[in-house]
């Protein structure tokens, strides 16, 4: 029986990588996660945030930051879909990972959470940086707030603020509203204005500055108000997901169970907005909302089925794409009104918003413009939330050949006329001429 | 020469069939001549097509064998000029690609199985040796026979027309001199004969040359610039009528069914002269019917004032009114450059940057022509005192096109038979006339019975001279001068030919340190590259000049090329050429660019590369976009690639591109890495960092470079 047991537990071991799902265009939610601390202590004190990613069917694996065994990568494969970087004072990662090592494994699609927090290591600046925010640089600098911090039982230093000044996206923050501000203590940051793909999740409020509390403000603060961004997301081109936040402690079970009071306001939140905003986003990173795909691209002349190899000028043609959004389980029906087609050859010819059948296809009808060349279909699909859409097709548009032009022109007939009169006359002329006396 | 016309009256019949025999074994002998001296380059390298536009003849006659010729007539090419493409069957004169068509066909018909590529290569051969038989014929026509065969031998060899028409020049060219001079040779014998026929002929040998050439301008022009001269020197008759009038309607009318000139045949300025004429071909023969209705001359002189001031006074009111109401459009630049030199350096760079559109120097005259540059005044001399229909032809033939040939050095190519015929009279005249001298005092009863003009003259002037001493010495040295002179031309040709005419320019060849020969196939290479390496559809981004070759070779997809018929395009690409790389990079994104392909001659001294034509690019580019400016690339004035160069240079795309990784090579002995043999400086600017672009593919003597375009950055 035993020995049974034994057989079971070692071919489930073996299976085991094959059956858990990886990330793939088909699934595209992350399942590996690493998990890189500054000590192990954060397992404990962050377990209810970690505990919300395991019972969504994540597999986290927990490393120690300057372990050296960890790595991204063996043989040339990601052993995982997603890092999460819970260690802020870390200089320098054991193993084989660094900072090009984390900005390859979000250039080939990887998904990335990274919380530093007041005195972060310039190794955790630096991939702020890679990912388009600037930390302040004074390192012990915290965000202060003395109009929006969270009432507590000790008058603090009013560090730790609550913030309730999110961005409005629903696919971000999910369907349900965020009622309770949300804890916050640690370092605040910039995004950086050459970057167009970072956004600011949460702001600080405008009347919050960062600067040392315990030194006194001699020089102005280099970052104040709502320019100060408390957790900021990117999506990059590949649609791989970053989420940066200056607070590691944003996470901790404690900011979860507290309740929180703004300053100035009479509502009492019996739990702080933190467990709720973070799951939520972190379906958002997890890509387990607000990720799209297309597929089945048709086009075809009307009245026929055939995707031809290239377009006559002034063809009236059909197009039709499936788009479909993953809701963390399965491909749901992507319903919006304002997927648009451009029939683009340096600039678009032709641009129509697709009407859609609220099942996931979204198709229309346009007559080709009297212009031949080399076309592009071009669904540019890009909204707040959402993966970007990019398809485009190559598709060339050719003139008439001599034979499909219109063989007798109503028009023309007088010139047939004189053609033919001509001839006749000519011929009877020359008959005349010839063979008159 | 074989034509001894004085012994034909003791054997009439045997000499005269020997003598056609002696022809027609020197045409023969002249005709495969003409094929072999053309086939040095296929010798010394292979059987390949040379230069640019080649490549593109050759390309789109396998389309014409492979789809057929209604898919070529119909043919839209969406791999060049992307993304615009090109109705290559509307924007081409198709008469090359026919010809080499059904030369393969008839090939195939008899059983050889020869591949498409070496039709290609022999046609412009092939062409060069009919053109001999058409210039005996045309020298016969307007001189004797004997011109004629000088005629065909000076012609076989002339480098001026071997430059254009070795093995593997497969271009229009190739085979529209032959059209060209088998047209006038249709349209003279026409003129002399006045019949239909012959009218019809050259109408059709027009046609022919239509198809084949846009140098067709240059008949439609010189054709009735010719009627006028001879109806201004009161040579009109019934002949010249019948031959214009037939040649031009009969002609314009197949020269409209070519897609490409199409409508252009009558509503465009440089046709317009030929129309002009035309009609007033029609008043003159109207005329010439009053005055034979009136037999009173003054009232003749009257009515003729009359008609001709209304004439006139109509055809400018027709032209002005067709003019201004935009129906017919004004004389093309490039027309306007061939009567005014400078005009395209002033105005269309795209035309001026092309080497082979400068001004003639002298000594490519003297390379092309050799001795008969001076046997031209002669032949003009003879022709003069010879006037004839025919000559006069020949003489405002040769006049023209010599002006042409001055004003841009590949219209030499159109001036050659000219000037080979005009020679080929003063060399046969000559040394007709030395031989009737060296003849005369043994057969002094034989001279007076010779045919033809020019004998009895000659015979005339020997019995003047008979008296004066010498005079058979003296006929003797200057026979052997003119054979030494002769034998001279040959020489110069065939070396002339070895030397300069026969390289494909594809293929590069140097001299090593030890005289052994070097040779650089990195434009091949490159694009075999092309070919292996990226996707089907990629587009690759490089000057106009390798457009042909990267989609014949290469078969990619690229953004312009040499048929320079959207000059806005060609400047985008100008522009990006010479912006910063980010610039540049905007630009490239725009146009959907995966590759650039840049020509470097650095590191083997191969000065025609990119930077050195990088100033047209600026140019062309800053004729459209004005925030590209000439100066910022000069140091006053100067173009420099060294320290000194101008911040903008030292920056730009072309440069960066060409001089990648450039500055830690070591090219030369004792000279700094860095060194750049073509230009011979060491470059100003070694730590060249992409950004954008990467190096995908670098060919073995750097003589092509091709980067990747990147994507954009991921996370910004």
């Amino acid at each position: 029986m035993g020995k049974l047991w034994l057989i079971c537990i070692a071919s489930i071991s073996i299976l085991l990588p094959f059956l858990c799902n990886a990330f793939s265009p088909e699934t595209p939610t992350d399942r590996r996660v690493l998990v890189l601390l500054d000590d192990f202590a954060i397992m404990s004190s962050h377990s209810l945030y970690f505990n919300a990613l395991k019972s969504r069917g994540f597999d986290l694996e927990f490393k120690l930051a300057d372990d050296p065994k960890i790595a991204l990568q063996r043989y040339g494969q990601y052993l995982y879909d997603a890092l999460i970087l819970f260690c802020p004072s870390v200089e320098r990662f054991g193993g084989s990972i660094d900072v090009a090592a984390i900005v390859n494994f979000v250039d080939s699609g990887h998904d990335l959470i990274v919380a530093a927090d007041v005195n972060a290591s310039d190794l955790i600046r630096e991939v702020g940086t890679e990912c388009g925010v600037d930390f302040d640089e004074d390192p012990s600098a915290m965000v202060i707030d003395h109009i929006g911090y969270a009432v507590s039982g000790t008058e603090g230093d009013h560090t730790l603020i609550a913030s309730d000044d999110f961005i409005k996206s629903d696919v971000i923050l999910g369907g349900k509203k965020i009622e309770a501000p949300i804890l916050f203590r640690g370092i605040g940051h910039a995004v950086s204005p050459a970057n167009s793909l970072v956004l600011k999740v949460l702001s600080a409020s405008p009347s919050a500055y960062s600067a040392n509390p315990k030194s006194k403000l001699s020089t102005p603060p280099p970052l104040t108000g709502s320019a100060i961004s408390l957790v900021s997301i990117v999506q990059a081109r590949n649609n791989a997901r970053l989420l940066i936040t200056g607070s590691l402690s944003m996470f901790s079970n404690r900011f979860f169970r507290s309740g929180v009071q703004k300053a100035g306001s009479q509502t009492k939140h019996e739990k702080s907005g933190n467990e709720q905003f973070l799951t939520e986003i972190s379906k958002w990173i997890f890509h387990e909302r607000g990720h799209l795909k297309a597929v089945n691209v048709k086009h075809h002349r009307v009245g026929e089925t055939d995707e031809p190899a290239l377009y006559r000028i002034n063809d009236e043609l059909e197009y039709a794409v499936e788009i479909y959004e993953w809701s963390g389980t399965s491909w749901e029906p992507y319903v919006a009104n304002d997927v648009q087609l451009q029939f683009y050859m340096m600039s678009p010819y032709v641009l129509k918003t697709l009407s859609s059948d609220k099942k996931g296809l979204y198709s229309t009808s346009f007559k080709v413009p009297d212009v031949y060349g080399v076309f592009q279909f071009k669904v540019e699909h890009q909204k707040l939330g959402y993966t970007s859409l990019s398809l485009s097709k190559q598709i060339p548009v050719r003139p008439y050949r001599h034979n499909e032009y219109e063989r007798f022109i109503p028009a023309a007939y007088p010139y047939y006329g004189a053609a033919f009169s001509m001839m006749a006359g000519f011929f009877i002329f020359s008959f005349a001429h010839l063979y008159s006396k | 020469m074989s034509n001894s016309s004085t012994s034909d009256l003791l054997k009439p019949f045997k000499l005269k069939t020997k003598q056609q025999e002696l022809l027609i074994s020197i045409l023969c002998l002249v005709y495969i001549l003409a094929f072999i001296t053309r086939l040095f380059s296929v010798l010394r390298y292979e059987s390949m097509i040379h230069e640019f536009d080649p490549y593109f003849n050759y390309r789109t006659t396998l389309y014409l064998t492979q789809h057929g010729f209604y898919d070529f007539w119909n043919w839209f090419d969406y791999e060049s000029w992307y993304p615009l493409g090109r109705i290559v069957g509307g924007t081409l004169y198709p008469g090359l690609m026919v010809t080499a068509a059904l030369i393969y066909r008839l090939l195939h018909f008899l059983r050889f199985a020869v591949h498409i590529r070496e039709v290609c290569v022999l046609t412009a051969p092939f062409f060069a040796s009919n053109t001999t038989l058409v210039a005996y014929f045309f020298g016969k026509e307007i001189w004797d026979s004997g011109a004629g065969l000088v005629a065909a031998i000076l012609i076989a060899v002339c480098p001026g027309y071997i430059s254009r028409s070795v093995a593997g020049s497969y271009d229009n060219e190739g085979v529209a001199i032959f059209a060209l001079l088998f047209t006038f040779y249709l349209f003279v014998k026409a003129v002399n004969k006045g019949s239909l026929a012959w009218g019809l002929a050259s109408a059709f040998g027009y046609f022919y040359m239509v198809s084949a050439w846009g140098g067709y301008i240059f008949i439609i022009n010189l054709i009735p610039l010719y009627v006028l001269v001879l109806l201004i020197t009161g040579r009109y008759s019934m002949r010249l009528y019948v031959a214009y009038n037939c040649m031009y309607i009969l002609g314009m009318l197949l020269a409209m069914q070519i897609r490409f000139v199409g409508f252009q045949h009558v509503q465009s300025g440089e046709h317009m002269a030929a129309m002009g004429v035309f009609f007033l071909m029609q008043v003159f023969y109207f005329l010439d019917w009053v005055k034979h209705m009136l037999s009173d001359t003054k009232l003749f002189q009257e009515f003729l004032s009359i008609t001709v001031t209304c004439a006139v006074a109509a055809g400018g009111i027709a032209l002005g009114v067709g003019v201004a109401s935009g129906y017919i459009s004004p004389w093309t630049g490039r027309f306007y450059s061939l009567l005014d030199p400078t005009y395209a350096k002033d105005h269309i760079p795209i035309i001026a940057s092309v080497s082979e559109h400068q001004p003639t120097a002298w000594s490519s005259f003297m390379f092309d022509f050799h001795i008969l540059l001076f046997l031209f005044p002669a032949g003009l001399y003879f022709c003069f005192k010879r006037l004839s229909d025919a000559t006069i032809f020949i003489v405002m033939y040769g006049l023209t096109s010599m002006y042409f040939a001055g004003v841009m050095v590949r219209l030499i190519l159109v001036a050659t038979p000219a000037v080979c015929l005009i020679s080929a009279i003063a060399v046969s005249a000559t040394v007709k006339n030395l031989t009737v001298l060296l003849r005369s005092k043994n057969k002094v009863a034989q001279i007076g019975s010779t045919k033809g003009t020019s004998s009895a003259k000659a015979s005339s002037k020997a019995s003047l001279d008979q008296s004066q001493p010498f005079q058979k010495n003296g006929a003797m040295a200057l026979l052997f001068g003119a054979f030494y002179l002769l034998s001279r031309y040959a020489t110069h040709c065939t070396w002339v030919t070895s030397e300069a005419y026969s390289s494909p320019s594809i293929v590069l060849a140097a001299r090593g340190a030890h005289g052994n020969r070097v040779i650089f196939d990195d434009y091949r290479e490159a694009y075999f590259w092309l070919r292996q390496n990226t996707p089907p559809d990629a587009k690759v981004m490089s000057w106009w000049d390798y457009g042909y070759q990267i989609t014949a070779m290469g078969n990619r997809t690229v953004i312009v090329d040499n048929n320079t018929w959207n000059n806005t395009h060609i400047a985008t690409v100008g522009r990006a050429m010479s912006s910063y790389e980010d610039e540049a990079y905007e630009i490239i994104r725009s146009l959907d660019v995966d590759y650039v392909l840049v020509v470097f001659g650095g590191v083997t001294g191969y000065s025609s590369d990119d930077i050195n034509k990088f100033l047209w690019m600026v140019r062309i580019g800053g004729g459209v976009f004005p925030v590209i400016k000439e100066p910022d690339y000069l140091v006053n004035g100067e173009y420099r690639v060294d320290k000194g160069a101008a911040p903008k240079m030292l920056n730009c795309l072309m440069y960066k591109l060409s001089y990648y990784r450039f500055g830690e090579m070591m090219t030369e002995y004792g000279k700094p890495p860095g060194y750049d043999r073509a230009r011979g400086v060491e470059i100003g600017n070694k730590d060249i960092k992409l950004e954008h672009l990467e190096e995908a593919f670098t060919t073995s003597n750097w003589i092509v470079r091709i980067y990747k375009v990147k994507p954009p950055n991921n996370r910004w």
